[in-house]
């Protein structure tokens, strides 16, 4: 749409496809197609997770407790389900993660849009609830018999390549990731209550004044943020076969990360869709491949964060400059 | 009568048993320019509040086309045609200039969906009322403060606006700017549309208005038709009392070497070849519109703008400034024009404020300040400058416009410059508090500095200085004295290209 967003996503872009151009020349395997449907495996989690992240950022807000709720549901739905229902079909074990998400996602909206509470604070408070409460309370052993239609959907693949060396398989579920994009694309560009979000993010009493109601907007963005994670965390206890209460939380950070790398702004009314999954492209690509260029996996840690830093500075800096030089012109006024 | 808009009668309002409003009657007609002016709490935004529903009145009436209104809410306002531009303008920042004009339109007509053919459409249409064009698909933050409130105009017309209440609208716009304001103004007027017109400007308000009223202490003092007053009744009327100001009239001792002389100044793109001295105990002015360098020069000055040649004197002597630090040590002192953002820690009490630039000084053994001398200090400085406040331990943010603005003076005093550079000493500050600056301005002249005052505040100018640089693209253009000039000339020399 403008051209300030058109331009973070281009160089964004532009950055994978040099990154990818010459991890490829130091190593050619990571050209193949098997490196190829790895990555985006390693994608749809951090995918679906980005998108709720989006709305919540472009809000205005943060949420860093949707690792905590998402490892929850799935939690709490693999033992529900093993104990009342273990032979449950793929689409119950999903909605209930999704609800069970959703309901946490609502604590989340309560004290955010009640008490006016900033959403840092609320999350960082209830990301250790809700993984404390799950730990002590649910069961902190990791559950290897999982209900078998989630080993079953892991083996499913969507397309299936004959490598030199046995089979490589793109998952299906990346098709859920590009549907929860397609939506949220959807949501935010026409429909009122995404236009809402971004007025939101951009002046909150102006926002009041035309008539949007807040509390509603605010529950449905953190409503849909601990659905979102709900279906993440189900798809991921899926293909690793086992549901781990200590897995996830503490990744939240690498998904906030990827979205504003993708351009979003931390101080709320900007974003976009494709932006993040750009960013969610550049950080899964440095985290998988850099071993791929012999760089030690201890010094990962800190390319990543070098590139988020100057990625996220960059345009930080930009902002500013404009910023200055629009203030130095008002103030000839 | 039919073609009254609103009537209230005898509103009165309390707020926390301090009566806000008392007794106040107005009445606004269709296509009639109504200008409302009083000093800083007086009660205009209460009485703007209340008539935009926002506030709810203790007693009294209000009829709005004919209707009685027993309770009025913001969306009954908005119904019949009540629009309110407030000094923010309520647009969103981060949407485009066609989404902040119909978003409020398409809200309220309980859309789902949005239609982007349909939100152009609306802003083309709403533009093409006003005759103004806009860049739609541009952001409003990349826009001035000029096209932000058409824009809010616009938004205000597409909702059926039959009055429309602006709140202090030209007090951030250049001189060209608010002939531009005006220009719609008139198109909306003879459309119908009436206005009411709340400002500080006494000559805009002469010039804009057809009825005007003046609030002082919550009650209406005055109303009437525009051919009674003239600027010397209304200054009156808003304080109670008559403000004489003579003109600043001085010759400086030009035997001594001057306090600063600037000599073929350059910086790139922004100033060419600027010349002029400055001696002591003198207030020259520098004027200019928007882009001529005024601002720059001084921002040259206090070393935030580079410069790329030209030399500096100050007193005798050869100085280089180029940075902050430079300017400060060779006694150079600068109050922005953005007191909020850049002269104030708005959250910090008054007397840490007052002392922040002297605090070094302040230091006594071990580095550590001496709390007695410091509030000593500060208690020196809020009784000097007449800082109206029950406690210098308040913060800031407390204070009225004017106050806040001797908190600024009073912080760069406490440091005892030689050169003091004023950017838009007065703007946004009520008529009283106007010339107790102007006072004090003339009284820090009077002892030995030199101040050297930014405005286009042209009553202003001719007031208190001896000397008036008209600046035009990045060039001191003319050098003008107050005797050989009167406001309308200076005011045609200053939008003149």
């Amino acid at each position: 749409m403008s051209r300030s967003f058109f331009r973070t996503e281009t160089i964004l872009a532009l950055t994978i496809v040099v990154m990818s151009i010459y991890i490829g020349i130091v190593n050619p395997v990571f050209f193949t197609v098997g490196n190829l449907f790895d990555l985006l495996r390693s994608s749809i989690v951090m995918g679906i997770f980005a998108m709720g992240v989006l709305l919540v950022i472009i809000s205005g807000g943060i949420d860093v407790s949707f690792t905590a709720v998402a490892v929850f549901a799935q939690y709490a739905t693999v033992r529900l389900m093993t104990i009342f229902m273990p032979e449950a079909p793929l689409w119950i074990v999903f909605l209930v993660a999704g609800i069970i998400g959703l309901g946490l996602g609502m604590i989340n909206a309560f004290f955010i849009s009640r008490f006016k509470l900033p959403t840092l604070i609320v999350t960082l408070g209830t990301l250790s609830m809700f993984h404390g409460f799950l730990l002590f309370a649910i069961g902190n052993k990791i559950i290897r018999d999982i209900p078998p239609s989630m080993p079953e959907f892991a083996r499913t693949s969507l397309i299936e390549v004959a490598m030199t060396v046995g089979v490589s398989r793109l998952h299906p579920a990346v098709l859920i990731t590009v549907a929860v994009a397609i939506l949220t694309w959807l949501l935010l560009d026409f429909t009122m209550l995404g236009r809402g979000i971004y007025a939101l993010g951009g002046s909150r009493e102006a926002a009041e004044r035309a008539g949007f109601n807040i509390p509603r907007i605010q529950y449905f963005i953190y409503g849909t943020v601990g659905f979102l994670a709900g279906i993440g965390g189900i798809i991921y206890a899926s293909l690793n076969r086992q549901a781990n209460p200590q897995e996830l939380v503490g990744s939240e950070l690498n998904v906030i990360a990827a979205v504003v790398l993708g351009g979003a702004s931390l101080t709320g009314g900007r974003g976009t869709v494709i932006g993040s999954l750009l960013g969610v492209a550049l950080v899964v690509i440095m985290n998988n491949s850099l071993v791929l260029i012999g760089v030690p996996s201890t010094w990962q840690r800190v390319v990543v964060g070098a590139i988020i830093l100057i990625g996220t500075g960059l345009p930080a800096i930009q902002a500013r400059r404009k910023a200055q030089h629009a203030a130095g012109l008002s103030q000839t006024q | 009568m039919a073609d009254e808009i609103i009537r209230l009668s005898n509103i009165n309002k309390a707020f926390a048993g301090v009566k806000a409003l008392q007794d106040v009657t107005l009445t606004i007609e269709r296509g009639k320019i109504h200008c409302l002016v009083g000093e800083n709490g007086c009660g205009k935004s209460t009485l703007i509040k209340i008539m935009a529903g926002v506030y709810q009145r203790d007693s009294g009436s209000v009829v709005i086309n004919g209707k009685e209104f027993e309770r009025l809410h913001p969306i009954d306002a908005i119904r019949e045609g009540i629009q309110v531009i407030y000094q923010d303008f309520s647009l969103f920042p981060n949407l485009t200039v066609a989404e902040n004009i119909a978003l409020n339109e398409q809200l309220a007509d309980g859309k789902r969906l949005v239609n982007w053919g349909n939100v152009r459409q609306v802003a083309e249409e709403a533009l093409a009322q006003i005759e103004v064009r806009l860049p739609l698909n541009a952001r409003v933050e990349e826009m001035s403060v000029a096209s932000k409130q058409l824009i809010a105009i616009s938004k205000a017309l597409r909702q059926n606006a039959q009055l429309i209440i602006m709140d202090e609208p030209t007090s951030a716009l250049t001189e060209r700017e608010v002939r531009a304001l005006f220009g719609v103004i008139h198109k909306l007027q003879a459309r119908g549309i009436a206005f009411l017109f709340v400002s500080h400007k006494l000559n805009e308000v002469l010039e804009i208005s057809q009825t005007i009223m003046v609030m002082r202490n919550g009650s209406n003092v005055s109303v009437g038709d525009r051919s009674e007053y003239d600027h010397k009744r209304l200054v009156f009327e808003m304080t109670g009392h008559t403000i004489g100001e003579k003109a600043y009239d001085f010759t400086p001792d030009t035997s001594r070497p001057p306090l600063l002389r600037v000599e073929k100044l350059n910086a790139s793109g922004a100033l060419e070849d600027i010349n002029f001295d400055l001696y002591a105990g003198e207030i020259v002015g520098v004027t200019g519109l928007l882009g001529s360098g005024r601002t720059e020069l001084a921002l040259a000055l206090f070393g935030m703008l580079p410069i790329q040649s030209g030399r500096l004197t100050m007193g005798g002597k050869p100085v280089q400034i180029r940075t902050i630090q430079d300017a400060i040590a060779n006694g150079i002192g600068y109050v922005p024009e953005d007191r909020i953002t850049e002269g104030l820690f708005l959250e910090q009490s008054i007397g840490r404020n007052v002392v922040v630039r002297t605090i070094d000084r302040l230091r006594g053994a071990l580095g550590l300040t001496d709390v007695q001398e410091v509030n000593a200090q500060i208690n020196e400085w809020v009784s000097a400058l007449r800082i109206k406040t029950s406690d210098p331990a308040l913060p800031v943010k407390t204070l009225s416009g004017g106050n806040q603005q001797r908190v600024v003076l009073a912080k760069w005093l406490a440091s005892n410059p030689r050169v003091m550079i004023l950017n838009g000493p007065t703007m946004g500050v009520d008529i009283g508090s106007k010339n107790e600056l102007h006072e004090m301005i003339k009284d820090l002249a009077g002892k030995g500095m030199g101040l050297l005052v930014i405005s286009d505040d042209i009553p202003e100018l001719l007031q208190i200085c001896n000397r008036i640089l008209l600046m035009r693209r990045g060039r001191i253009v003319e050098e003008i004295t107050p005797e050989q000039t009167d406001e309308n000339q200076l005011a045609a020399k200053l939008i003149e290209d």
